[in-house]
C-alpha cells in the first residue's frame, strides 16, 4: 500500500513537469494571439491616423486685393444684389498679377491662379455682402489655398519628387516659398471640414453634408427598429406560446441577422423604392433598410436581456397578484433594459459603419448640399468615404482618412455611452 | 445508510416505478409508494383552503400523487419532508404559481373559501393577490425599499391616496417587525439589506396586500440562526391575522412555529396531524425514520 503511493508520488511528479510546460505553452499561444491583434490594429490607426491627420488644418494665402469698384463693374453704393453678381474671380486673378509681376506667359498665369481656391471667389464676395465698406479700399485679404498649393505648404510634397511627376511645379513652390517668406501663408484648423457638404475640390469638401445624413438615417432607423425590436423580443420571450410557429419565427431571425446587408439593400430598392415610390437617395428609406438589418440584432439581444432576468423576480411580482403585463413593465423590462440598450446601440453602430445597403438606394450620389430632412437626397458617412476613397486626388486621401477618424470617432461614442448607459442602469 | 433495511416495511412492497426525482434517496430501491393513503387527519372543521386529489405533472412525470389536504382558517401548517418530495410543488399550487411553468400541469380541485381556484373563471391575480406568497431566496424587487412594500397596494388599487399608502407601507413594516431598522432608509434599495431583512422586507410585501393566506417556500434555508428565529418569530405574531402554510425543512422550526404538520414523501402525503402528535407519535413508519435522522 504504502509502496504504491509513493510509486503514485513519482508518477505524478514526474507528469507535472510535462503538465506545466504544456500550461507555459499554451499561455504564450494567447499571448502572441493578443499581441498579434494589437500590431495589426495599431499599424491599421497608425495609418488612418497618419494619413487623416492633415485634413484638420488648412492652408490661407494672404493676398493684396485692391476691391476696386471699377475691376468689379459696380458703383461704389451697390446694392447686395449687383455686389452678389460682380465678378470676384478675376478680381483675384489681377490681384494676384499685381503680386507677382513677373508673370507673364499665359501658362504661368493660369499657374498662379491655381495657388488659390475656387472657393476663395465666393468667400470675398461673402466678406463684401457683410461689411459693403470695403468696396474701393486695398487689403491683405486670407485666401483659401489651392489644395495642391495647400499640399506642398504642408509639406507633403517636396521638391525631392521629380517635377513631372506632380502636379505642384517648381514655379508654383517659388512663388509658395516667397509668400511663405512674407508671412503671407498661415496654417489653421480646418473648421469648414466640419461645416461644408461634399465638393468637387478637395479643400472645399467637407462632412458636414454626410454627418447630418448619418444622423437622419440613425434616427430613422432607430425610431423603427428599437420599438420594434423591444416588442418583438418582449412579446416572443413572455407572452408567445412555444410551437412550431414560433420555433420557426425564431429560426428566421436567427438567419435574418446572417443575412449580408447588400440583399437588405435590393430589398429596399424593390419594395421602398419601386413600389412605394419613396424618395430615392434619402435618409428616410435609408433608415428603414437599416432598421430592417438592425431588427434582428436588437431582437436576439433584448431576447437575451430578458431571458437573463432572475426567474425570482417575476416570481415576487406574479406572487403579490401583478398581472403578466406587469410584471414585465414594471420589473422584468427594467432589469433587462441595459442589456437592450447595449444591443440596441451596438446594432446601431452597426448601422452607421453600413454602407453596402445604401449604395444600392442610391445613397451614393454626390451631393453638397447638406439635408434638412429626411426626404432630401443625402449621403452617408460611410458612403463619403468610400466615395472619397475612390478620387484620386491627394487632398481626398487625406479627406478620406480623416473621414474615418471622425466615424470611428462616433463609433467609440456610441459603445461609451452603451458602457455608461448599462453602469448607470445597473447601479439601480 | 442503515435505516434502508428498516423501512423495507411490508406495505412499502418494491415493485419499480418510482418516481425519479427522488434520486439519491437511498429508501427508493425499497419503498413504492404509489397506492398509499393519508394516515392521520387532513380534514379539518374550519378550513380555509382545501386540497382535493391534486396531481401536479412536470411534462410526463408525476411529482405529486392524489394529495388531499385541508388548511384551517388563522394556523400555521407545516410541511415536512425529504428533498423532493413535492412539498414544494404542492405549496405552489396552491396560488397557481405552477402556472407559470409550461410544462406543469396540476390535476384535482383546490377550493379557497369553497370556490375551487381551478375553475375556468377564476382568475390568477385575484387568487394570487388573496393567497399570497414568500420565496426561498429573498427576491425584493430592485427598488426602495418603500416601493417594494407599496408595489402590491398599488397595482391592486387598495390605496387612494399617497397617505393612506404610507400608511399601509408603515403598518405592513410594523407587521414584519422592519419598520424601526428601515424607517429612515426608505428610499434605500431593497436589495442592500441584510439577507434577514430582505426576507422580513418580503413578508412584508406579501402582507401589504392583506392576504387571507400566506404561502411560504422555505422561508429560512437562506439565512442565518438569528435571522430564522426572528422570522419564526414573526410568523408566531402573524398566525392571528393570517392563514399560514409553510414549507421547511428544518423539523425544530415545524415543531416551533406550526399548530398541523405534513408529511409528505415521494409524492405522496404520507401522514398529517398535529404538530406536536406528528413529532412524538409518529403514525407512520416513514414518518418517524424522517423526524428521527434515518434519511432525508
Amino acid at each position: 500500500m504504502t509502496k504504491d503511493r509513493f510509486k503514485n508520488t513519482a508518477l505524478i511528479q514526474a507528469s507535472l513537469k510535462k503538465r506545466y510546460a504544456r500550461e507555459r505553452r499554451f499561455q504564450m499561444y494567447g499571448k502572441l494571439a493578443v499581441l498579434a491583434g494589437f500590431v495589426f490594429l495599431f499599424v491599421l490607426l497608425f495609418d488612418i491616423v497618419s494619413k487623416g491627420t492633415p485634413a484638420f488644418t488648412q492652408q490661407h494665402i494672404s493676398i493684396a486685393v485692391n476691391i476696386d469698384v471699377d475691376a468689379l463693374g459696380v458703383s461704389s453704393t451697390a446694392s447686395q444684389d449687383e455686389i452678389s453678381k460682380a465678378d470676384f474671380s478675376s478680381l483675384i486673378k489681377s490681384s494676384l498679377r499685381e503680386m507677382f509681376p513677373d508673370v507673364k506667359s499665359r501658362g504661368d498665369k493660369r499657374q498662379l491662379y491655381r495657388l488659390v481656391s475656387i472657393g476663395a471667389e465666393y468667400d470675398l464676395r461673402d466678406k463684401v455682402l457683410a461689411d459693403p465698406t470695403l468696396l474701393g479700399k486695398k487689403q491683405d485679404i486670407w485666401m483659401l489655398a489651392h489644395s495642391q498649393a495647400a499640399s506642398y505648404l504642408k509639406g507633403q510634397i517636396t521638391r525631392v519628387i521629380p517635377e513631372a511627376e506632380r502636379k505642384v511645379k517648381n514655379q508654383q513652390m517659388d512663388w509658395l516659398d516667397r509668400l511663405r517668406e512674407q508671412g503671407r501663408t498661415k496654417s489653421s484648423f480646418n473648421t469648414t471640414f466640419f461645416t461644408y457638404g461634399d465638393s468637387r475640390e478637395p479643400e472645399l469638401a467637407g462632412i458636414r453634408a454626410a454627418l447630418q445624413g448619418s444622423l437622419f438615417t440613425l434616427m430613422v432607423t432607430f425610431a423603427l427598429a428599437f420599438p420594434i425590436g423591444v416588442f418583438a423580443a418582449v412579446y416572443l420571450e413572455e407572452f408567445a406560446p412555444r410551437n412550431r410557429l414560433t420555433d420557426l419565427i425564431e429560426i428566421n431571425i436567427n438567419n435574418l441577422a446572417a443575412v449580408p446587408s447588400i440583399v437588405f439593400g435590393l430589398l429596399g430598392l424593390a419594395v421602398f423604392i419601386n413600389f412605394f415610390e419613396l424618395p430615392r437617395s434619402a435618409p428616410l428609406v435609408g433608415g428603414i433598410v437599416l432598421s430592417l438589418m438592425t431588427l434582428p440584432t436588437i431582437i436576439i439581444t433584448s431576447r437575451a436581456a430578458i431571458q437573463a432576468v432572475s426567474p425570482s423576480i417575476r416570481e415576487a411580482a406574479l406572487g403579490v397578484g401583478a398581472s403578466k403585463l406587469q410584471t414585465v413593465f414594471h420589473h422584468v423590462l427594467p432589469v433587462a433594459m441595459p442589456g437592450i440598450l447595449t444591443g440596441s446601440i451596438i446594432g446601431m453602430a452597426q448601422a452607421l459603419g453600413e454602407s453596402a445597403p445604401l449604395l444600392m438606394i442610391g445613397m451614393v450620389a454626390f451631393i453638397m448640399d447638406v439635408p434638412g430632412g429626411v426626404t432630401d437626397s443625402s449621403t452617408v458617412l460611410p458612403v463619403q468615404i468610400y466615395l472619397w476613397a475612390d478620387s484620386p486626388e491627394r487632398g481626398f486621401t487625406e479627406k478620406t482618412s480623416a473621414a474615418i477618424m471622425v466615424l470611428m470617432g462616433f463609433l467609440i461614442l456610441m459603445n461609451a455611452l452603451a458602457i455608461i448607459l448599462r453602469k448607470r442602469f445597473e447601479l439601480k | 445508510m442503515q435505516g434502508s433495511e428498516k423501512i423495507n416495511a411490508p406495505q412499502l412492497m418494491a415493485h419499480g416505478a418510482v418516481p425519479n426525482e427522488a434520486v439519491g434517496l437511498d429508501i427508493h430501491a425499497h419503498s413504492d409508494v404509489s397506492d398509499y393513503e393519508t394516515t392521520g387527519k387532513p380534514f379539518v372543521d374550519n378550513a380555509k383552503m382545501s386540497a382535493r386529489n391534486v396531481n401536479v405533472f412536470y411534462g410526463e412525470k408525476r411529482a405529486i400523487m392524489d394529495v388531499s389536504l385541508d388548511i384551517g382558517e388563522n394556523e400555521v401548517i407545516a410541511m415536512i419532508g425529504p428533498s423532493g418530495c413535492g412539498k414544494s410543488t404542492f405549496l405552489r399550487s396552491l396560488n397557481r404559481m405552477n402556472d407559470i411553468i409550461p410544462i406543469c400541469k396540476v390535476k384535482g380541485d383546490v377550493f379557497l373559501d369553497g370556490e375551487n381556484i381551478y375553475a375556468g373563471n377564476q382568475d390568477t391575480v385575484l387568487l394570487r393577490a388573496r393567497v399570497g406568497m414568500v420565496f426561498q431566496k429573498p427576491n425584493p424587487f430592485p427598488k426602495s425599499i418603500y416601493e417594494n412594500v407599496a408595489y402590491g397596494p398599488r397595482i391592486h388599487g387598495l390605496a387612494h391616496s399617497k397617505a393612506e399608502l404610507d400608511e399601509i407601507v408603515e403598518k405592513s413594516l410594523r407587521r414584519a417587525s422592519l419598520w424601526d431598522e428601515v424607517k429612515d432608509v426608505l428610499d434605500q434599495p431593497g436589495t442592500g439589506l441584510s439577507g434577514g431583512q430582505q426576507q422580513r422586507l418580503c413578508i412584508a410585501r406579501a402582507i401589504a396586500v392583506s392576504p387571507e393566506v400566506i404561502l411560504m417556500d422555505e422561508p429560512c434555508s437562506a439565512l442565518d440562526p438569528i435571522a430564522t428565529a426572528r422570522i419564526e418569530e414573526l410568523i408566531d405574531e402573524l398566525k392571528e391575522r393570517f392563514t399560514i402554510a409553510i414549507v421547511t425543512h428544518s423539523m425544530q422550526q415545524a415543531a416551533r412555529v406550526s399548530q398541523r404538520t405534513a408529511y409528505f414523501h415521494l409524492g405522496k402525503l404520507i401522514e398529517v396531524g398535529d404538530t406536536k402528535q406528528v413529532f412524538t407519535m409518529p403514525a407512520h413508519e416513514l414518518t418517524e425514520n424522517y423526524i428521527t435522522g434515518r434519511f432525508g
